[in-house]
């Protein structure tokens, strides 16, 4: 254990041992013994102080003092030999030995050695033992004599040979060195690299570690297709493999643009991954997060009822073509969602209590006497809400100028935060996407959202006869908290009937 | 003070009147204790209490002490020098280990703390078979039926129930055995031994429990545990409670051989505070300069048990220099015995720590071996 051999089994060291259960190390008080001096197995020749006592320590041997590698005062590492014993003295002068080496030099050579092959610990018998670290001989009261040690130690371990080095001019006790947690992806291996998305330790169980290790290759680097995120043997392997081809490690385009645009990094590692896996891991980070954040936010805050209605728009589609056509309409853009738009700019006026927040701090409720109209947009960068501002006092070609600037900004991807806050209302055009209607969440601080579904032609009862007709379904989701289901109908309703019949826009509007 | 043996027939009547009078009659604030050796190696005769040994058994109650001592001093040593992960001295203790541990008889059954290092050796247990746990190379290293010795007990008190459900044990049994359950000052305040108190008088359970009273719970102090002399709590269960001096093995002897036959005879339990000084460290992780005065150290210094004992022998000439060198020189190949011992301890295999936990073995335990022995082999496997 702590009593090894040295070079051969004439000089056997003494090693720092752990005193007091999970101790690193310790400061050597006093040495009771000098170099020369005999000892016996058991008798004490130094007291330490650790961070839980002062105790004497017992030699393990008998014979002489052949070295005191550390002065009084010195700060050691558990596991660090302090003294070496001539456990043979009638064997003649100690050739091996330097005799009078300084104290310095005799450090360094201590530091220099190769560590065990304990996996860089110091084997002891409680705790993990010490790591071994760069404070090895840091003085706890600087003394000029171990400070140059330290720099000597340093420069032995720079220099990477075990000859004497010629004292340095003190120096400051090296400072404990923080580890810095790896945020930025290190290109290890040949460009795969992947920045680890909680920024934290890689997940591994320790045979994968010790694997990589043998391996050379750096966790961080490696896309873990484990359960939770945790690297497996197989990729260890792929991870080698890919930084020994690199063609195999070379870009592979990946479905979505918006997570190519958004981290190059990880699509490397992904395409890396495909290699030994069906499944491309995308990390989650930008709009997504934001998304994500924002959704469970919603939808675990606010409790949201959602009603429908069916209604024949036929007369609203008439009107978008005549609208087309419109002088004052020229050179703007009018769709269904225009008219959508209008209408529930029409039925807030007519309910203004929809138009509200829930302020859970302050326990109020906010109604705002403006309406800043979010309007849902699929992007390259994924869903984004701005809206439009003061969209309540409009003309409808004000209110399709803004419209289509603002899907013009957002496909462009300019969409700025300002545009995207202080929203009081939300509508979502599931129907570009032929889709009937949903049940949409809440935009976080809104308290209702319009999902317009898709307008078919449909067989519906108009005079009294079957007729086939523009029909589509509505749906409005709302914050139950402040929004009764009788507010909530009566809003929706009102859309349903504007977009039935456009005339209440100049009736209600 | 003392309780005798018509006061336990009728604990509910009879003993804290008489404990109380006999209390009393003490010198004020100082409970009486039973002493039939002084500090200054003068031998005193107790009414309640007496012994008669040979010269040669009062040699061998020195000879006990002197090599548990001796024992002791090189497992710190080996401590300090990396061979052990902790060690628990009983340095100050010996006598009121060695005096209960030679009351017990073989087959008796011995509930000990992690302390017990002098119990053990009178029970028989091989020191370096003590060393293995604590330098973590086995879970307690010896089969507790062989020495009718259980397993050190790490956790605080818990023993006390295990020696009183043993006990009530062997009175199924209709045995004549006895049980002797070890704790410390400190222990006297867990929930676990109050319970075995209460159990042991309700079934009136052949068990004695002997709390050495060593006045430090790690940092603690007695005064800090109790506001009565620990022995007196027995009165509240029921059952009689003695103070003896545990630095006087005769004393402690005498007290517990009469204990263990209380117990033996179907009297029930009894509470012995055998009241004694941990002169060292609680462990060698402990630093006691850091809590308590050299003082206090030095008073129990000169009230030492094996220095009284010496005293004796000398004075009554009852060994020669012969005896104690002799003792000296079987002192010394202990230690080395036990040096040489733990230091060629070999590693256990991984795989032990699956053994010894059922006796007909388990299929999650066998499960859950083979997960491992999997484990294991993984770290080998690669070779690239």
């Amino acid at each position: 254990m702590t009593a090894s051999t040295a070079n051969d089994q004439r000089f056997r060291e003494f090693k720092m041992p752990d005193v007091g259960e999970g101790l690193t190390e310790a400061e050597i008080l006093k040495w009771y013994v000098a170099v020369g001096d005999t000892v016996a197995d058991g008798q004490v020749v130094c007291e330490v102080e650790t961070a839980k006592a002062a105790v004497e320590l017992p030699i393990p041997f008998d014979g002489v003092v052949h070295e005191l590698r550390f002065d009084e005062g010195t700060t050691v590492d558990v596991g660090t030999a302090i003294i070496s014993v001539d456990t043979n003295p009638g064997a003649g002068p100690a050739g091996a030995a330097p005799e009078a080496a300084p104290a310095a030099a005799r450090a360094a050579a201590t530091a220099a050695e190769p560590e065990p092959e304990t996996g860089g610990r110091q084997a002891v018998l409680v705790g993990y033992g010490a790591a071994p670290s760069s404070t090895k001989r840091r003085a706890r009261k600087p003394q000029p004599g171990a400070a140059s040690s330290v720099a000597a130690a340093v420069q032995a371990e720079l220099n990477g040979h075990t000859a004497p080095v010629a004292p340095v001019a003190p120096v400051a006790p090296a400072a404990p060195i923080t580890p810095v947690t790896p945020v930025a992806p290190e290109p290890a291996l040949g460009g795969l690299a992947l920045a680890s998305a909680s920024g934290g330790r890689p997940l591994a169980k320790p045979p994968v570690r010790k694997l990589a290790k043998d391996l050379g290759v750096d966790l961080a680097t490696v896309t873990p297709t484990g359960a939770d995120g945790v690297v497996t043997r197989e990729d260890v392997h792929a991870a080698l493999a890919a930084a020994s081809a690199p063609t195999a490690a070379s870009p592979a385009p990946l479905a979505s643009g918006a997570v190519a645009e958004a981290a190059p990094g990880a699509e490397a590692a992904s395409g890396a991954g495909a290699l030994v896996s069906r499944e491309t891991r995308i990390p989650v980070k930008g709009v997504r997060k934001a998304t994500a954040q924002a959704m469970v936010a919603s939808a675990f805050t606010a409790p949201h009822v959602t009603e429908f209605v069916t209604v024949d728009v036929t007369r609203t589609m008439k009107l978008v073509q005549k609208l087309k056509t419109d002088p004052d309409m020229a050179g703007l853009r009018v769709n269904p969602l225009l008219l959508v738009a209008k209408a529930l700019l029409v039925a807030i006026k007519r309910n203004p209590d929809v138009n509200a927040a829930w302020d859970e701090e302050n326990q109020e409720i906010v109604r705002k006497d403006y309406v800043n109209l979010g309007i849902a947009a699929a992007t390259p960068r994924g869903l984004i809400v701005p809206n439009i501002k003061e969209a309540q006092a409009k003309t409808l070609p004000e209110l399709s100028r803004a419209l289509g600037d603002l899907v013009a900004t957002a496909r462009e991807g300019r969409t700025s935060p300002a545009d995207m806050s202080g929203g009081t209302v939300t509508i979502t055009n599931v129907g570009v996407f032929g889709i009937d209607t949903g049940t949409p969440i809440l935009n976080p601080g809104e308290s209702a959202i319009l999902a317009f579904g898709a307008v078919k032609l449909q067989p519906w009862v108009h005079k009294g006869k079957v007729k086939p007709r523009q029909v589509t379904t509505l749906a409005l989701s709302f914050d139950h908290r402040l929004v009764d289901g009788e507010l909530g109908s009566k809003v929706l309703a009102d859309v349903a009937a504007v977009l039935e019949n456009p005339q209440r826009l100049i009736t209600w509007g | 003070m003392t309780v005798d043996s018509t006061a336990a027939r009728k604990p509910r009547r009879g003993s804290s009147k008489r404990a109380g009078a006999k209390t009393r009659a003490a010198a004020p604030g100082e409970p009486e204790l039973v002493q039939l050796l002084t500090p200054e190696g003068e031998r005193v005769e107790h009414p309640d209490y007496s012994i008669d040994l040979t010269a040669e058994e009062l040699r061998g109650l020195y000879r006990d002490m002197v090599l548990t001592r001796r024992f002791d001093a090189e497992a710190t040593t080996l401590q300090r020098q990396g061979e052990l992960g902790l060690w628990a001295s009983l340095l100050g203790q010996e006598a009121a280990q060695i005096g209960s541990g030679r009351a017990t008889r073989a087959d008796d059954y011995v509930f000990p703390t992690y302390r017990e290092h002098g119990v053990a050796w009178c029970r028989g247990v091989d020191p370096t078979n003590l060393l293995g746990m604590f330098r973590g190379v086995n879970h307690g290293g010896w089969d507790p039926n062989e020495n009718n010795f259980h397993l050190y007990t790490i956790v605080i008190g818990s023993q006390a129930l295990h020696a009183t459900g043993y006990a009530m044990g062997v009175a199924k049994d209709g045995a004549d055995s006895a049980v002797i359950a070890y704790f410390g000052d400190g222990a006297s305040s867990q929930g676990d031994v109050a319970e075995a108190f209460t159990f042991s008088a309700v079934y009136n359970a052949p068990v004695v429990f002997f709390c050495q009273n060593n006045q430090w719970a790690i940092s603690e102090p007695t005064e800090r545990q109790t506001r009565v002399p620990l022995y007196q709590r027995a009165q509240g269960y029921g059952f009689p409670g003695v103070r003896v001096d545990g630095n006087d093995v005769l004393a402690v002897l005498a007290v517990t051989k009469a204990a263990l036959e209380r117990a033996r005879t179907g009297q029930g339990p009894m509470l012995i505070e055998a009241f004694t000084y941990r002169m060292g460290a609680h462990t060698t992780s402990d630093d006691p300069t850091k809590y308590r005065r050299d003082e206090e150290r030095e008073l129990w210094e000169a009230k030492d048990p094996i220095l009284r004992l010496r005293t004796y022998l000398d004075r009554e000439g009852l060994a020669d220099e012969a005896f104690f060198a002799a003792l000296e020189t079987e002192a010394d190949a202990l230690a080395k015995r036990v040096r040489d011992a733990v230091r060629t301890m070999p590693d256990p295999d991984n795989m032990v720590i699956f053994e010894n936990i059922y006796a007909d073995g388990h299929a999650l335990v066998d499960e859950e071996r083979a997960q491992f022995a999997a484990y294991q082999a993984s770290f080998a496997e690669e070779s690239n």
